[in-house]
């Protein structure tokens, strides 16, 4: 019973299966109180089936799990009582207003009437809900049912809460919003284990990243750990004259530090791409040394890699939904920053 | 394990979250409600006169077909607590109840006292319109609530039937059907409309096992005046035989779903 409060999550070789999918092939996971691990990977890779054993939703095949100090098998109840969970599907009920939802999930947690009643207010306010708090959710947008059930897992101030999937299916605006609400939540040094198939969500809220693919953790580290594996952003250049494409690529990449990962030039149409660390500095620093050895661009773009980049630089192959058959290729990156 | 109270006000938790859906959405309540008096109608009307000859000398179609009707009513209203279940756990509100530090039990006790509830607002409802055309109560006050809570019994045991169903289909729509499939001929082969000896030998076998015939025969007694011992008890028995094979598993299905 020893320090239950130092203890955010603490998963060991859980397994699961379903029938002929192994769903979880040994997953260890290490969430540290007040920190945040972004579960990262694509449709079927193990992402909810990591989350539902965490919550209690799920016994595992095998292996042990304990959040905030509580077993996920033997002491389930109490486990219960210290999490929060808020789900891709938006788990309210369209028939409540939101005032209602958040109030059924607090008396579920066994809050105090008057409390309850502030708590309510507050989240209501806080998630920028209060003028459609006594209309029902049927007629809410999809954002706002987001931030509903982000405010519903929060009435029971959860010691470790477990977001699954949260912005997914959301317009960018309301995704920028969710994020602002969950970055105050991380500030406040909630213990958060969030799931994404982006890794712009994972790198923006977590300080750890765990990319998990056909029910394996295949790398963790830090958001910059896992971009030294994949390139910090990838800086494409098309050249005016094709035959300066050579020209053009070795000066990026000189411009960039020379240890850059990869580059991939396209003579044809006069196109680079090259993948730099310090985005917004070198694209300045790229432009002027272009300019400067006379190769005339004819458009330049910068973007940040996305999950397929990660699968690429880690895995070799792209992301995909896992299809259940057969069993996980033996990744082509391992793992680079398990530093403690 | 939680303790007892909490059991029982997370129950009602869940039992008014229910409820309220029928307040926002009355439509819900004025459709389960038409179909039982359009029964009442279109049996005392058109298949009254018909019938009347089968009835025992001196006792009124009307009659003997309410208590019928009431128990064909609850037992419907009790195949839509699998559908309730289904829907809440296509929608992930299930899995958010089971990831709350609530009694494990709430969501089928909730959901089968929500759905009690609704029975015997529909019964009053239907009992009003029978009064209407004709019906009337021959005992007295006390035996007509007596009959009230024998019915209301009855679709809560049929309750957890059906949520054992919906739990297993765990799709709306599939809910919606099965629950069809098994109560129809549960319901005509019995003694809800017509008296049994019209029908063969075989049939009148069946329908007097069937519960819905016991639970009848009981609601008549009870109202039209008669030997309401043995009935009563057949009907309790079958109230307690169906909650304590269909709780459980129920309750099973419930903490296993995924």
């Amino acid at each position: 019973m020893a320090d239950r409060g130092g203890a955010g999550i603490v998963a060991q070789g859980l397994r699961k299966r379903f029938g002929a999918v192994q769903a979880l092939a040994g997953v260890d996971l290490e969430v540290p109180r007040g920190t945040v691990l972004g579960l990262l990977g694509p449709n079927g890779a193990g992402k909810t089936t990591a989350v539902k054993i965490l919550t209690t939703l799920l016994p595992p095949d095998e292996g042990r799990a304990t959040v905030a100090g509580f077993d996920v098998l033997r002491e389930a109840d109490e486990l219960r009582a210290a999490i929060g969970l808020a789900g891709q599907y938006a788990a309210v009920d369209e028939y409540l207003t939101g005032r209602e939802n958040i109030d059924l999930v607090g008396r579920l947690y066994h809050l105090p009437t008057v409390e309850l009643r502030r708590r309510t207010q507050d989240l209501l306010e806080r998630f920028d809900l209060v003028h459609a708090a006594d209309r029902p959710v049927k007629t809410y947008s999809g954002g706002m049912r987001r931030r509903l059930d982000l405010g519903a897992s929060l009435v029971g101030r959860p010691q470790v809460l477990f977001l699954d999937e949260p912005t997914t299916g959301l317009d960018i605006r309301s995704r920028l919003d969710l994020w602002e609400v969950i970055r105050q939540l991380v500030a406040e040094g909630t213990t958060l284990l969030l799931t994404t198939q982006y890794l712009e969500e994972a790198d923006v809220l977590a300080d750890r990243i765990a990319v998990i693919d056909r029910g394996e953790v295949i790398a963790e580290g830090t958001p910059g750990e896992l971009k030294t594996h994949v390139g910090g952003e990838v800086v494409e250049v098309v050249v005016r004259d094709r035959s300066r494409v050579r020209a053009a690529c070795a000066a990026i990449v000189e411009v960039a530090g020379g240890a850059t990962s990869q580059t991939t030039m396209n003579e044809a149409e006069g196109r680079v791409a090259v993948t730099v660390r310090g985005s917004a500095s070198v694209v300045v620093d790229v432009v002027r040394r272009l300019d400067v050895e006379r190769i005339e661009v004819a458009d330049l773009s910068v973007h940040k890699p996305t999950l397929d980049d990660v699968f690429l630089a880690l895995t070799g192959r792209v992301a995909e939904p896992a299809a259940g058959d057969g069993p996980a290729p033996e990744p082509v990156a391992r793992g680079g920053g398990r530093s403690e | 394990m939680t303790a007892p109270a909490l059991v029982v006000s997370d129950a009602v938790t869940i039992t008014r979250r229910n409820l309220i859906k029928y307040v926002r959405v009355p439509n819900l309540l004025v459709f389960s409600t038409v179909q039982p008096v359009m029964f009442v109608l279109l049996f005392a009307y058109v298949f009254g006169g018909a019938i009347k000859g089968a009835l025992p000398p001196r006792v009124h179609y009307i009659d003997f077909l309410i208590p019928g009707i009431v128990v064909q009513t609850v037992v419907f209203g009790a195949t839509q607590t699998g559908v309730g279940l289904a829907e809440d756990m296509t929608k992930g509100i299930i899995d958010r109840f089971r990831s709350l530090p609530m009694a494990r039990s709430a969501v089928l006790a909730g959901r089968t006292m929500s759905d009690t509830v609704r029975n015997l607002f529909v019964v009053l409802l239907m009992v009003s319109v029978g009064t209407m055309i004709g019906f009337r109560i021959h005992t007295g006050v006390l035996p007509a609530l007596v009959a009230l809570v024998v019915a209301l019994a009855f679709g809560f045991a049929m309750s957890w039937i059906s949520a054992t169903i919906g739990l297993v289909l765990r799709d709306v729509e599939a809910a919606q059907s099965a629950g069809f499939v098994w109560i129809f001929p549960l319901v005509f082969a019995s003694s809800v409309f017509v008296p049994l000896r019209t029908m063969p030998g075989w049939l009148q076998a069946f329908a007097r096992a069937n519960p819905i015939t016991n639970v009848a025969n009981a609601l008549r007694a009870l109202t039209l005046g008669g030997a309401t011992t043995r009935p009563l008890l057949y009907s309790l028995a079958w109230v307690s035989a169906i909650l304590l094979t269909f709780s459980p598993l129920a309750t099973r299905r419930y903490r296993k779903v995924v």
